[in-house]
Parts: C-alpha cells; structure tokens; sequence
C-alpha cells in the first residue's frame, strides 16, 4: 500500500508509510469488531441450537442486532469502581486484555502479502502478545481486592503458563516445518504440501500437533470446557465480578477478539491460512481472504460446539492434561518433526 | 527522524519505569512497572535490529518470569511499617551494592570510551549482519561455535531444574492421586448391581 500511496499522491516513503499503517490498523481493527459483534451472535445462536432453545430472536431480523443491544445498554450503564479497588489498575485491566486482543492481529496474513506487518518473526511476535493476555486478568483479580476475583486470577496465571509451554513446543514444529518464523511464508509453503492439499493438517506427522493446538488454544483463551478463570458454579463470575459496564464490555470484546485469533492461528498455521484446502486452479478465483474467513468461521463453530456439548474440567485435570500430557507429546513430537526432517531434507 | 524519536521515547520510557519499580510502595506496582520496563528495552532492542532478542524478551521475561513474579507478590500480606522498619536496617548493605553498581558502570563506560572492545558503532547501529534474518544469524552462530556453551548451559538449567523439584516435592502419604487408566477402565458393573430385595428384606451391602 505503501509504494501504491507513493504513486498516486506523490508523497515522500515516511508520509506514505505512515499513511498506509494507520489505514491498515483502521481496515484490521474495525471489521474486527464488527466481527466480534457478529460472533458473540452466532455463539449464542450455535448455543441455543445445541441446546434446542431459539437463542437471540427479538433485536432485529433474527435477532441479528442483538449484539449492538447489548453494547449500546452496556454503554449507557454507570461504571462502578469499588471503594476497596486499586482503582488505576483497576481501571487499566480491561484495556490491557482488549488492546492485546487487537495487537496480535497485526501479523496475520489476510491474503498473499496482505499484512499489516510483515515481520521476520511473526510467529514469535503471536507468541509473544498472546503470553500477555493473561495480565487484564490478573491485574484485575488482584485490583478489585475481593476474593473471587483474587482466586480466578491465581488460576489463569497458572493455567496460561501451563499451556503456553505446550504452544511453544506445537509451533516449533511447524516452525522447524516451514523453516521461517514470517507467517506468510508459513501459508506459502502449505501449498500442495500433502499430494494436492494444502495445509500442514494433512501432514500424519503434524496433524495430531494440530489436535493439540486446538484444545490449547481453547485453554489459553479460556474458553469453555477450561473457563475456570469464570467458572460461574465456583467463583460467581471469576475476575469479571466487579466490573460493570463499559469495562465488563471491553472483557467481553476482548475475549471473543482472543477467540477469533486462536482460530485465525488454527487456519494460518495448520489449514493453509488464504488458500484453499485443495490446489486446484478454479478454487484460487476465490480470494484468500474469503477462504481465511470461512476456515475462521469453521474453527470458531468447533469453539462454539465444544463450549456447547463439553463439562468443564476440574483444576487438576486441567493442569494433568497440560503438564502430563501435551507437554511429552509434544517434546517428542518435536524430536521426532526435527529428526524426519534431518534425514529427508538436511540430508545425513 | 523517527528512529531517533522512537529511541528517546524507550530511553525514557525505560528509565523512568525502572525509577518507579524501585519507588512504588506496594510491591504489585513495582512488578507492573518492571513489564513495563522490559517492553521498553524489548522496543530498543527491535530498534537496533535485533528483533529476535526483542520477542524472546517478552516471550521470558513478560510471558513467564513476571507472571510468576506477580503471582508470588500477589499473595503477600504487606505490611509497610515492616518495610519501613527494614529499609534503615539493609540502609548500608543497599549504599554497598550500589557503590558497586556504580563502579561497574562508571569501569564500562570508561573501557566504551578507551574503544578497546569494537562489537558496535557508537551510532548505535549493530555489527555487520550475514545478509540474513538475525533468528537464522543467532541459530547459526549458536548451534555451531558456541555448541558447547550452549549445551553446557543447558544442562546446567536441566540440573537447577531438578534439583529445585527434589528439593520441594515430598510425597504426603495422607494424599489420594488419582489414575486416569484405572478411572476409564472402571465400568457401571464394578461398582453397582441390581438388587430386588424382597418386601421386609434388606440389601447386603
């Protein structure tokens, strides 16, 4: 966009840069939460199907705006700090987790280069900003000095360390793979990776690292079966207890925004991102980013159908599964990726 | 022109933060202030190129070493008269180290400024790179000529590691773990049948 900018205008490379950055956060950030605004729908809607009940019906053409509802009451209610609260961190949490949520988003490749920052270590960076989510919650449990609170914040403090690991591990598989961090170059070498499909899922070596990415992913954004951090049953509503309004909204969005990355990373690093699922010459007509949005919609529905159907984990089967088993398997799924490729590619 | 503004807002950025970890009273601010301080020096180290060693500072010591920092400080009971009370004590010891500190620094300038070591331009801009990403740089360089070193670190880490659970794990004998394999092979027929026990009878159990 930047040489593009350039051209037309004549502009000197800081100006048309600067330019071209701030349309592209514009063009990442808004249908971002137009999306979120459409997939707390669709959950809800998925929700109630799996539950047999109509779900949101009233707002709108099927209750379409149900959404922009709830945000505009949202809007207009009183944000309430209590009296005992650390009120500048108290204040700060959920901006933290909602621009976190929205950073991320700045190395995900929409279509071949169509990225806002096409960066050398893309996936690190992911990696990197996904490991900060996890401080709106604590900043929150600690700031509102009340207990449940306190205690959903001890629990995703835990609960994310435990499973970044994990992630790390799954990653440097399909780092060690693809042999770049850049996650353009990630998508780019999915091409025909398997025969005629795209996508490192078809791989036998990699597929069951996708397996784990997915119910990872679902850890790290607690989501539903591994909410712990707002089990409703234990601790009212976790480290959301005391916050209301706009700030128990930025939660809200935050969240949801986590999920749809986890689904975009499921698509870009293990579906092929922007290509379709098989190499076949009239499906590249279709532009990438329809193909990203429709396997992000995919994964979102899996997020939504386990939230649906799946108990929710006790704390210790949660910290079990994450330490005893996705920590071996995937240290040794590591030996075994870098030991097949050391024999056919490196050579030796 | 922007390179030079985006240094002096990290520089400043930085130093104050790593003031106000030291400063704030309640140990929680100060933990928060340290994120902030590595962001900072994360944000100057992408400056001068090394973009690797930026997200590997975040990925560490945000991502990991603070939270359990926070998550350690979250649980004390502070009572500031006590830490009033210790800062006169662990005064001279505190004069101590930072004389030292201070000699360090003053000892490095001096060398920077004699020019006896030439790993970067004083500019700030770094030594010569191999005409690749500095990810493949660094992995060259550590998988080849410091192989050693880096494996010698390594286990030195997998030592501390272990050591650091034998030394706190202990098996409480009063404790019930719980075995997955044996909890999936139990079925409905192990552990309940059906009884039609006669009108006056009971049940056996």
């Amino acid at each position: 966009m930047t040489a593009r900018f350039q051209d037309w205008f004549g502009w000197s490379y800081e100006v048309a840069w600067g330019w071209a950055t701030f349309l592209g956060i514009l063009l990442i950030a808004l249908p971002l939460m137009l999306a979120v605004a459409m997939i707390i729908y669709a959950d809800r809607k998925i929700w109630a199907a799996m539950a047999l009940r109509r779900g949101p019906n009233v707002v709108g053409p099927f209750g379409l705006l149900q959404s922009f509802a709830d945000g505009l009451k949202v809007f207009l209610q009183e944000t309430i700090v209590p009296s005992a609260a650390n009120k500048g961190i108290f204040i700060m949490a959920p901006i933290v987790t909602f621009t976190v949520a929205l950073l991320a988003w700045a190395v995900i490749p929409f279509n071949s280069g169509a990225v806002l920052a096409d960066i050398n270590v893309g996936l690190l960076y992911v990696l990197a900003i996904s490991s900060l989510g996890v401080y709106g919650t604590v900043m929150a449990g600690w700031a509102s000095n009340s207990k449940y609170p306190f205690f959903s914040a001890m629990r995703a403090s835990a609960q994310m360390i435990s499973y970044e690991v994990s992630i790390g591990f799954i990653l440097i598989c399909v780092v060690l793979w693809a042999g770049t961090f850049n996650l353009n170059d990630i998508v780019k070498d999915q091409q025909s990776h398997v025969w005629i499909f795209n996508g490192y899922v078809f791989n036998p070596l990699l597929f069951p690292m996708w397996v784990m990415f997915l119910i990872s992913g679902m850890a790290e954004t607690g989501r539903a079966p591994f909410d712990l951090t707002e089990a409703e049953s234990e601790l009212v509503a976790g480290y959301q207890t005391e916050y209301s309004s706009m700030s128990f909204a930025l939660y809200w969005l935050g969240e949801y925004a986590n999920v749809l990355l986890m689904c975009a990373l499921n698509a870009t690093l293990f579906f092929g991102g922007w290509l379709p699922p098989v190499d076949w010459a009239p499906l590249y007509w279709i532009p990438g980013w329809i193909w990203l949005f429709a396997k992000i919609g995919f994964f979102f529905f899996i997020f939504s159908w386990v939230k649906a159907t799946v108990p929710r984990y006790r704390y210790d089967q949660l910290m079990r599964l994450g330490w005893k088993v996705f920590l071996p398997v995937s240290l040794g799924f590591v030996v075994l990726v870098s030991g097949y490729l050391m024999v056919t590619r490196y050579g030796a | 022109m922007i390179q030079t503004l985006a240094f002096y807002l990290f520089a400043v950025l930085l130093i104050a933060s790593a003031v106000f970890v030291i400063l704030s009273r309640n140990p929680v601010h100060s933990v928060l202030w340290l994120i902030v301080a590595f962001f900072n020096a994360a944000g100057l180290m992408v400056l001068v190129g090394a973009e690797f060693i930026a997200m590997l500072l975040v990925i560490v010591y945000v991502g990991a070493v603070a939270v359990l920092f926070l998550f350690v400080v979250m649980m004390l009971d502070i009572d500031f008269a006590e830490l009033r009370a210790g800062f006169i004590k662990n005064f001279p010891l505190g004069i101590a180290i930072a004389l030292v500190l201070l000699a360090e620094l003053v000892l490095g300038l001096g060398a920077y400024q004699a020019g006896a070591l030439q790993l970067g331009a004083a500019d700030g801009a770094s030594a010569a790179a191999l005409g690749v990403s500095n990810t493949a740089a660094i992995g060259a360089l550590l998988y080849t000529r410091y192989l050693f070193l880096f494996e010698a670190a390594g286990m030195l880490l997998l030592v501390a590691m272990i050591g650091a659970i034998v030394l706190t794990h202990r098996q409480r004998g009063d404790s019930r773990g719980q075995n997955v394999s044996r909890q999936n092979q139990r079925r409905p027929g192990d552990a309940t049948r059906n009884e039609r026990p006669e009108v006056g009878k009971g049940v056996v159990l």
